[in-house]
C-alpha cells in the first residue's frame, strides 16, 4: 500500500531534480524526520535478524521437549495475520485522513487499527499462555527461547505502537492537526508497516516452516 | 525492599577499590561544591546540560571520553604491574578476583568509553562545521545520545564501590557469564551499562547518517563533502548496521540471566558459540567504526598541514566505503578455533587480507599528500605521522593473525593483545589525539600549547613500543592474556620492561593534562581572532572561533572539494551584510532527564529492585510524554539580531 503524501507548504522533494545540478542544501524539516526514522527502522530491522538468526540455529534444539509441528496452531496464526493486516489497512486509511485534516475519519480508523493491534496481541498472549500451561515455556529448551524472543520482541513492538497511538490521537485531540504531530503520524505510519514486514518474515520462518518440519 | 542489594556490596575488606572510592568521592565533592560556590549551576544548567547545541554536545562527549581515558589507564597501569610482579612465589598485590575486574573494566572502558564515545563526540563537532550547516537533523535526540552515554559511564563506576564489575573479559562470553557461572551482580552491571548506553549510541548514528544524507549545504554533492564527513558517514552507517545485533545479542545473554531462557547455556539445546559468532558481528565492524573517523581525522591533517589537496579523494572515499562494507565479513576471524573448519577458515583468512587493501589505499594517499608538500611540523601532524608507522606494523601482525595455522598458535596469547593495542592505540587513539589538538582551536577560540603537545607525543609514541613489543614478544613465547600471576621466570624481564613503557605513556597523559592547563592558563595571550589558525581547507575554518551558536550566519554556498580552500582562493569575503532570519532548536533538559531514569531503572534491574524499576519506566515515560507535548521547540533569531550578533564578534576581534 501506498500512502499519498500531500506536503503542507513545504517544497516538494528537492531531491527531485536533474542530476548535472548541485545539492539544493539542507531538505525540508519533514524529509528530514521521515528519512532518519527509515534509518532508525532499518536498524531495528537488523536486530531482528539477529533473533531470526538465533532462532535459525536454535529452532531444532527442542532438548527432548515439544517442537514446533506440536506446538504451533495455524489457525489462530492466520487469525493473528488477518488481525494484523487488517490494522495497517486501517493505519493507511488514518494516514490519508490525517494529510486531509479530517477528525472524524483519522479517530476511526485509528480506532479499528489499535482494535486490531489489540485482537492481535490478545491472540498472541492467548497463545503464548496456553504455551506455558503446557509446560513449553521458554525454559523448556533452546528452540523455545529463541521462539519466544522472536515473536515476542515483535509482540513488544506492537504494545508499543498501540501506546504511541493512544498518545498521538491525545496530542490530535488537544492540540489538533500542527506539523510535529504529522511528522510523528508519518513516522507511525511507517513503523506499523514495518511491523507488517516483520510478521511476514515471522509467520513464513517460524510458523509455516515449523509447522511443516 | 532493596532487592539483592545490602551492605556486603561495598567491599569494606578490599582496600584498593575502597580508597580509591574515598578518594573518588572526594573529589567529586571538591567539584561540586566549588560549582556551587561559584555559582555555576544556572551557567552550566542553561549553556551545557540542557544544551541541544551540536558543539556543546560533542566538547561534553570528549571531556567525559578524556576522563574515561584516565580511569582505564589507571587499570591498565595496575596490570602491568601485577604482572611484572606476580611471578614464582610472589602473588603481587592484586587478587584473582580483582585482577579479573580490572581487566574487564579495562576493556569495556577503552573501547565503549573511550574510544567510541571520543569518536563519536568528535563528530557530532565537525561534521556539522563541514557540512556547512547549523546543528544536527535531531537535535534533542542527540542530547538524549550523550546522556544515555554518560548513564552507562556511571553505571560502570558505580560497580567501584557498589558490588563488584564483570569477571568475564570485555566481551563477556558464555558460559561463563551465565548465571551458573557467574551468579554475582558484576556481568549485569556490564549488560545494563552497555544496553543503555548502546542506545544512545545508536540514536546518535541515525541522527549523523540523517544529517550527512539530507542536510548538506547548498551546493555541497557527496563528491565535494570532506574525507572527514565520508568517514563520519561510513561510521555511523556501521552504527547503524552494528548496534543492533549488540543490543540483540546482550538481550539474549539477560534473557538467559534473568528469566531461565537457554540461548547460550550449557544445557538443553543453548549454544555458547553463537553468542560468539552474534558479538563479533558487531564486534568486527566495531573497531571500523572507531578507526574510520581517525582515517578521517588524518586526511583532514595531512592536507591542511601539506598545504595541498588530500592526495587521491575518490580513491579515499573508495577505500573507506569498501572497508565499510567487508568489515562485516570478517568477524570469524576472531575466533578461528572455533572448529568451523578448513574452508571457512580460509574464506574469513582471506577476508581479512583482503582487508588490508583498502587500508593499504589510504596509507599511500596520506603518504602522497606529505610528499612534496611544505609540511608544518604541528602535534597533529607529529599524531598523524607516528600513526602511520604504528598503525602499518599493527596491520602487519594483523594480516599474519589472518593466517588461521598461524592464528592457532597466536590465538589467546599477549601477540594477540599487543596487535589489537598497536592498532587501536596507534590508530584510534592518536586519531583522537590529532583531531583533538586540531580542532582545539575552533572549539575554544585558543590553541592548545605546542612544547608540551610535542612531550606528550614522544611520551606516548615512544611509551606504547617500549609497553608491546615486549608483549608480541612474550606472546610469541606462549604467555596467554588475562593472567594474574605467571610462573615462567624467562617472561618477567619482558613484563618488567613493558611495566616501564606504561610508566612513560603515564608521563605523556601527565604532559597531556598540563598542556590543557597552560593552555587555558594562556588563552588571552594566544587567542585566535580568525578563526582560522591552521589556514585550513574545509568550511568549518571559515566561521569564527568558536563558532557562534548558529555556526554560520548565512548558510555557505559550495563550489568545489575543499570549500573554503576555493573560497579563500576566489578571495570571497566572509562577511556578509544580508541576513536571514533563522530557526534554532530550544534547550531542552529531556536528555538529562530521561538519562537519570536510565541509571535508577539500570541500577534496579542489576540488584532486582522491581519497583524501582518501575518507577524508572514510568518516569522516562513521563518525561517523553512532557517533550511530546512541549509547545514551542524552536526559537527564532531575526536578521537584525544576527547582524548585531556578527558586528558584536568583528568589533571583538578589533
Amino acid at each position: 500500500m501506498t500512502i499519498a503524501i500531500v506536503d503542507q507548504g513545504e517544497a516538494a522533494d528537492p531531491h527531485a531534480r536533474p542530476v548535472d545540478r548541485p545539492f539544493p542544501g539542507p531538505a525540508s524539516k519533514r524529509i528530514v524526520v521521515g528519512f532518519g526514522f527509515w534509518i532508525f527502522l532499518l536498524s531495528d530491522f537488523i536486530m531482528f535478524s539477529a533473533f531470526f538468526a538465533a532462532y535459525a540455529v536454535l529452532s531444532g534444539e527442542t532438548a527432548g521437549g515439544p517442537s514446533g509441528k506440536e506446538l504451533f496452531d495455524l489457525k489462530t496464526v492466520a487469525a493473528e495475520t488477518a488481525a494484523l493486516l487488517a490494522s495497517s489497512f486501517t493505519c493507511g486509511m488514518s494516514a490519508l485522513a490525517v494529510q486531509t485534516r479530517q477528525f472524524g475519519k483519522v479517530y476511526a480508523a485509528s480506532f479499528f487499527t489499535f482494535l486490531f493491534g489489540a485482537v492481535f496481541l490478545g491472540l498472541e498472549i492467548n497463545e503464548f499462555a496456553r504455551m506455558v500451561a503446557e509446560g513449553a515455556g521458554p525454559q523448556r529448551s533452546a528452540f523455545l527461547s529463541s521462539f519466544f524472543s522472536l515473536v515476542g520482541l515483535h509482540g513488544l513492538h506492537v504494545t508499543a505502537g498501540l501506546v504511541w497511538l493512544s498518545v498521538m490521537m491525545g496530542q490530535i485531540a488537544t492540540r489538533g492537526f500542527i506539523r510535529t504531530t504529522m511528522r510523528r503520524f508519518l513516522c507511525f505510519a511507517l513503523f506499523w508497516h514495518a511491523l507488517d514486514i516483520i510478521w511476514v518474515a515471522l509467520f513464513t520462518v517460524v510458523y509455516l516452516m515449523g509447522a511443516a518440519k | 525492599m532493596l532487592g539483592k542489594l545490602d551492605w556486603s556490596a561495598i567491599p569494606f575488606d578490599e582496600p584498593i577499590p575502597l580508597v580509591t572510592a574515598v578518594i573518588l568521592a572526594v573529589v567529586i565533592a571538591g567539584v561540586l561544591g566549588w560549582v556551587t560556590v561559584k555559582g555555576y549551576w544556572p551557567y552550566l544548567w542553561r549553556d551545557w546540560i540542557t544544551s541541544v547545541d551540536h558543539k556543546r554536545i560533542g566538547v561534553m562527549y570528549m571531556a567525559l571520553s578524556l576522563v574515561m581515558l584516565i580511569r582505564g589507564f589507571s587499570d591498565a597501569i595496575m596490570m602491568r604491574s601485577q604482572q611484572a610482579l606476580a611471578v614464582g612465589g610472589a602473588q603481587g598485590y592484586l587478587p584473582p578476583s580483582h585482577y579479573d575486574q580490572i581487566f574487564s573494566a579495562h576493556g569495556t572502558i577503552m573501547i565503549f568509553f573511550v574510544a567510541m564515545t571520543f569518536m563519536v563526540g568528535l563528530m557530532n563537532f565537525v561534521v556539522p562545521l563541514q557540512l556547512g550547516i547549523r546543528d544536527v537533523a535531531f537535535p534533542t535526540l542527540n542530547s538524549v545520545s550523550l546522556w544515555l552515554t554518560a548513564s552507562g559511564v556511571l553505571l560502570t563506576n558505580m560497580s567501584l564501590v557498589i558490588g563488584e564489575f564483570a569477571r568475564t573479559g570485555w566481551l563477556v562470553y558464555p558460559p561463563l557469564s551465565e548465571l551458573k557461572f557467574s551468579p554475582g551482580v558484576g556481568v549485569d552491571y556490564y549488560l545494563w551499562s552497555i544496553q543503555i548506553s548502546g542506545v544512545g549510541t545508536l540514536l546518535a548514528g541515525v541522527n549523523l547518517v540523517t544529517t550527512i544524507l539530507k542536510m548538506r549545504a547548498p551546493g555541497m554533492d557527496l563528491m565535494r563533502m570532506p574525507v572527514f564527513c565520508w568517514t563520519a558517514l561510513a561510521a555511523n552507517l556501521l552504527i547503524v548496521a552494528a548496534f543492533p545485533i549488540l543490543t540483540a545479542s546482550l538481550a539474549m545473554l539477560l534473557l538467559d540471566r534473568y528469566l531461565g531462557f537457554h540461548f547460550f547455556t550449557n544445557e538443553l539445546g543453548g549454544n555458547p558459540m553463537m553468542f560468539v559468532n552474534l558479538i563479533w558481528a558487531w564486534g568486527h565492524p566495531e573497531v571500523y567504526i572507531l578507526v574510520l573517523p581517525a582515517f578521517g581525522v588524518f586526511s583532514e591533517v595531512t592536507a591542511t598541514f601539506s598545504g595541498k589537496p588530500l592526495f587521491g579523494y575518490r580513491s579515499m572515499v573508495m577505500a573507506t566505503m569498501a572497508i565499510c562494507v567487508l568489515s562485516f565479513m570478517v568477524w570469524l576471524h576472531h575466533f578461528f578455533t572455533m572448529g568451523a573448519g578448513a574452508d571457512v577458515n580460509a574464506v574469513f583468512g582471506v577476508m581479512s587480507m583482503i582487508i588490508a587493501v583498502p587500508t593499504g589505499v589510504k596509507i599511500f594517499n596520506w603518504l602522497f599528500t606529505l610528499y612534496g608538500g611544505r609540511v608544518r611540523f604541528h602535534v597533529p601532524v607529529l599524531w598523524a605521522i607516528g600513526f602511520m608507522i604504528t598503525f602499518v606494523i599493527g596491520g602487519m601482525t594483523g594480516v599474519l593473525l589472518a593466517v588461521p595455522p598461524a592464528d592457532f598458535v597466536l590465538h589467546n596469547s599477549l601477540f594477540l593483545v599487543a596487535h589489537f593495542h598497536n592498532v587501536v592505540i596507534g590508530g584510534v587513539l592518536f586519531g583522537a589525539f590529532a583531531g583533538y589538538s586540531y580542532w582545539f582551536p575552533k572549539a575554544f577560540g585558543f590553541p592548545l600549547d605546542e612544547r608540551l603537545g610535542k612531550a606528550a607525543f614522544w611520551c606516548w609514541f615512544i611509551g606504547f613500543y617500549v609497553t608491546f613489543l615486549p608483549l608480541y614478544a612474550v606472546g610469541l613465547m606462549g604467555m596467554t592474556r588475562r593472567m594474574q600471576h605467571t610462573d615462567n621466570p624467562l617472561w618477567t624481564p619482558w613484563l618488567l620492561v613493558s611495566g616501564v613503557g606504561a610508566v612513560i605513556i603515564m608521563a605523556g597523559i601527565g604532559f597531556q593534562i598540563a598542556q590543557l592547563v597552560v593552555s587555558i592558563r594562556n588563552r588571552h595571550r594566544t587567542r585566535d581572532t580568525t578563526g582560522d589558525p591552521w589556514n585550513g581547507r574545509t568550511l568549518e575554518w571559515s566561521t569564527a572561533s568558536p563558532p557562534p551558536f548558529y555556526n554560520f550566519a548565512s548558510m555557505p554556498v559550495v563550489e568545489g572539494i575543499d570549500a573554503y580552500w576555493t573560497m579563500k582562493a576566489r578571495g570571497v569575503e566572509r562577511v556578509e551584510h544580508e541576513y536571514e532570519a533563522i530557526e534554532l532548536p530550544r534547550n531542552s533538559p529531556t536528555g538529562f532527564v530521561t538519562a537519570f531514569f536510565a541509571v535508577v531503572m539500570g541500577f534496579a534491574l542489576i540488584w532486582h529492585i522491581w519497583w524501582m524499576v518501575i518507577l524508572g519506566l514510568l518516569g522516562a515515560f513521563v518525561t517523553f510524554m512532557v517533550f511530546a507535548w512541549r509547545k514551542q521547540d524552536e526559537y527564532e533569531v531575526s536578521p537584525d539580531e544576527l547582524a548585531q550578533l556578527e558586528r558584536e564578534h568583528a568589533e571583538g576581534l578589533a
